[in-house]
């Protein structure tokens, strides 16, 4: 801690530490950047279908008293996307006259001209979500990426000297978007096998983590949901709800195929021209905000005197990629507003913003080419959202 | 020579604070606390004058609920060698605050107090001069630099119009501005050592203060939404528009 803009080591330099121990558990949760980095180096994800995404963007809202019905809970999908692009809300009155209403997008979306962000905002304007909200005002505001591949996509989950658990192997339960149960119960297994490896002598990994895994409510719940987000990628939103309620009613998860992901959300997305523009509503200040002032409301910050934790691998590759091609999707896709492409001497370059960045991830894992690299910045940046957000 | 150093549990600076909706005071639930900003600044300069051998202990003191816990780990963390929290639930304000650390004081018996000038959530700015008028002590307040010498210190206060220095007798009490120090970070092994620190709790009302609230909390609104501004074509629209509609000149 404490390294300046230019990788200096500033004033109240800090260095860090080597922490070394016989069983590490990764619990990053989603696209943690050391989990991603374990999973390659041993290779976990062999055999298995590539992870793929959403953007999770979440609002809390404080409305009129009378107009609040603690416990009410509304869930839709489809518009205002297109039947090819996954997406879906939720609206649920809780607390003290508070109401949680989030929008999920799957990032394997491939118009380079979609704005997670402005469908988040455009949907309240649906009548059915606007009356709940009219007269309220918005408190919280904040973004994290969810793993929607689920049983498919597992990793191997133990490798020599360490686990993965939680979001960082990518245990959500999709079709719920519910991940904290699935988070502890993974969390407890791992700790149970890692007892058992630590008591014996000579090995270095907790394999019966797999096993216990396999034999536990987990594996069923995550087996039985199998089925449902790859239906969507593969057949749209209108015949993959048509198959969705049949796996789930007919064969309650428990279908004799499995369906899966044939691509990573990086590799869907078409470039400028073969995608369709899209005119999104300008803000109203009441029911639908712009960035700037929603980035606020996330509470993030970070110490302006440190490396910009948003790496471009190789910076040559954004002109003629990320603006020629795609022209400039970080711009859309980021929901903090921290990428901007901007005109000067005739030509674009792209302005990172690392001081406004919510940590959802986003970035490495939709960038075309894999070129971003989110890297853990100085302790103790990023949102600040208060307790049970 | 012994430091108290008195520190508060604020909203953290990060956070947007929220006026509650019935505007009797801002909302903490569920918000994320820290220390007051300026209370950090006057923990790192009490543990750089330890560790120049200036003094011998730092003791970090804060009033208010058992949740305040953190804060003080904290300031241990970063090189405040044990840490007293005067348990209680009470809205404070800064006479019950001044009052309650006086007997602290009396008892710890410091050669100096180092505090923040003010905390972010109330920025009253009394606390400390309070103090120093009830222990009958000089004061040094805004400081910018802190010197010790031959049991005087000398402060360069951050005044309106420029700095201005004074050199007190100790014992003495000292706030703190906000280019004095950069706080260091609570790396990862001061965090554990701090676990194991110190820290006394005492019940407020066994202190046998009166510390019932003076102030009345009339309303507390948020600050006016800013209007959106608007394109003037030229000099003489500008003039005209501050003339007639703000009626500025
Ligand atoms: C918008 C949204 C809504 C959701 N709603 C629900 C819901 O209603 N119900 C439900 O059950 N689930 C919900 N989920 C899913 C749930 O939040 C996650 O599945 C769950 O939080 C995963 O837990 P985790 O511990 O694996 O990871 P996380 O909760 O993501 O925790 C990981 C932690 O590790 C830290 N970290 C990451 N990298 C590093 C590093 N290198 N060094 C140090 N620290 C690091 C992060 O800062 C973070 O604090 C939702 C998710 C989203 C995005
Ligand atoms: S920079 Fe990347 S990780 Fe940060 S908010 Fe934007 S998309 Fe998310």
């Amino acid at each position: 801690m404490g390294v300046t803009r230019d990788g200096e080591q500033g004033p109240n330099f800090a260095p860090g530490m080597i922490l070394r121990a016989r069983q590490t558990i990764l619990t990053e949760g989603v696209r943690g950047s050391i989990s991603q980095r374990v999973m390659k180096q041993f290779d976990l994800r062999q055999g298995v279908d590539p992870q793929t995404y959403g953007l999770g963007i979440k609002e809390v809202w404080e409305i009129p008293a009378e107009k609040h019905k603690p416990g009410f809970v509304q869930h839709s999908f489809g518009w205002p996307m297109d039947d090819g692009t996954y997406g879906g809300a939720w609206l649920y009155h809780f607390g003290e006259n508070l109401v949680s209403y989030g929008f999920v997008t799957g990032l394997d979306y491939s118009n380079t001209w979609l704005s997670p962000f402005q469908e988040m905002q455009r949907l309240k304007a649906h009548p059915e979500f606007a009356k709940h909200l009219e007269g309220g005002r918005r408190l919280i505001y904040g973004a994290r990426a969810l793993s929607e591949g689920g049983f498919q996509a597992l990793p191997r989950l133990s490798f020599p000297g360490g686990v993965l658990a939680g979001d960082s192997a990518g245990f959500l339960n999709m079709p719920k978007i519910k991940g904290t149960h699935t988070a502890m119960k993974s969390g407890m297994l791992a700790g149970e096998a890692i007892a058992e490896t630590l008591g014996q002598e000579g090995s270095s990994e907790a394999t019966s983590y797999t096993e216990r895994f396999k034999s536990s409510w987990l594996f069923k719940e995550l087996f039985e949901a199998r089925n449902i987000r790859p239906a969507f990628a593969r057949w749209g939103n209108r015949l993959g709800a048509l198959y969705a309620g049949i796996d789930s009613v007919i064969f309650r998860g428990r279908a004799p195929w499995t369906l899966h992901f044939s691509h990573t959300d990086h590799e869907a997305l078409k470039p400028a021209e073969k995608s369709k523009p899209i005119a999104y509503p300008k803000p109203d200040g009441a029911l639908t905000f712009d960035l700037t002032s929603s980035v606020f409301l996330s509470g993030t910050n970070h110490e302006e005197d440190q490396p910009i934790h948003l790496k471009l691998r190789d910076p040559s590759k954004w002109l003629p990629v990320n603006w020629a091609l795609f022209r400039s999707p970080e711009s859309r896709y980021c929901p903090a507003g921290v990428y901007e492409a901007l005109e000067e001497d005739n030509t674009m370059r792209l302005q990172i913003n690392a001081q406004n960045c919510v940590h959802c991830k986003t970035c490495d894992i939709k960038d075309p080419t894999q070129n971003i690299d989110w890297c853990v910045p100085e302790g103790a940046g990023g949102p600040n959202y208060p307790v049970g957000m | 020579m012994k430091i108290v150093v008195p520190v508060k549990r604020v909203v953290d600076y990060n956070i947007k604070p929220r006026v509650k909706a019935d505007n009797s005071g801002v909302d903490t639930q569920g918000v994320k606390m820290s220390m007051n900003p300026f209370d950090e600044i006057a923990v790192e300069e009490a543990v750089r004058l330890r560790e120049k051998g200036a003094a011998s202990e730092v003791v970090v003191v804060t009033i208010g609920v058992t949740e305040a816990q953190p804060v003080l780990r904290t300031a241990m963390a970063m090189g405040a060698d044990r840490a007293i929290l005067v348990q209680t639930d009470a809205e404070l304000e800064p006479l019950a605050v001044a009052k309650l650390l006086k007997v602290i004081i009396d008892r710890e018996n410091p050669g100096l107090v180092v505090m923040g000038k003010q905390a972010i959530d109330d920025d009253m700015n009394a606390t400390g001069q309070i103090l120093a008028a009830r222990l009958n002590w000089p004061q040094g307040t805004f400081a910018s630099s802190v010197t010790v010498e031959d049991g005087r210190i000398t402060v360069v206060r951050e005044a309106d119009g420029g700095l201005e220095t004074v050199r007190l007798a100790l014992p003495a009490v000292v706030t703190t501005d906000l280019r004095l120090n950069e706080p260091r970070y609570a790396t990862m092994p001061n965090i554990m050592k701090a676990k194991k620190k110190p820290l006394e709790t005492i019940a407020a009302e066994t202190l046998g203060v009166d510390i019932a609230p003076r102030l009345e909390t009339v309303k507390v609104v948020e600050p006016p939404v800013r209007q959106a501004g608007i394109k003037v074509t030229g000099v003489a629209e500008l003039v005209g528009k501050l003339r007639d509609e703000a009626k500025v000149i």
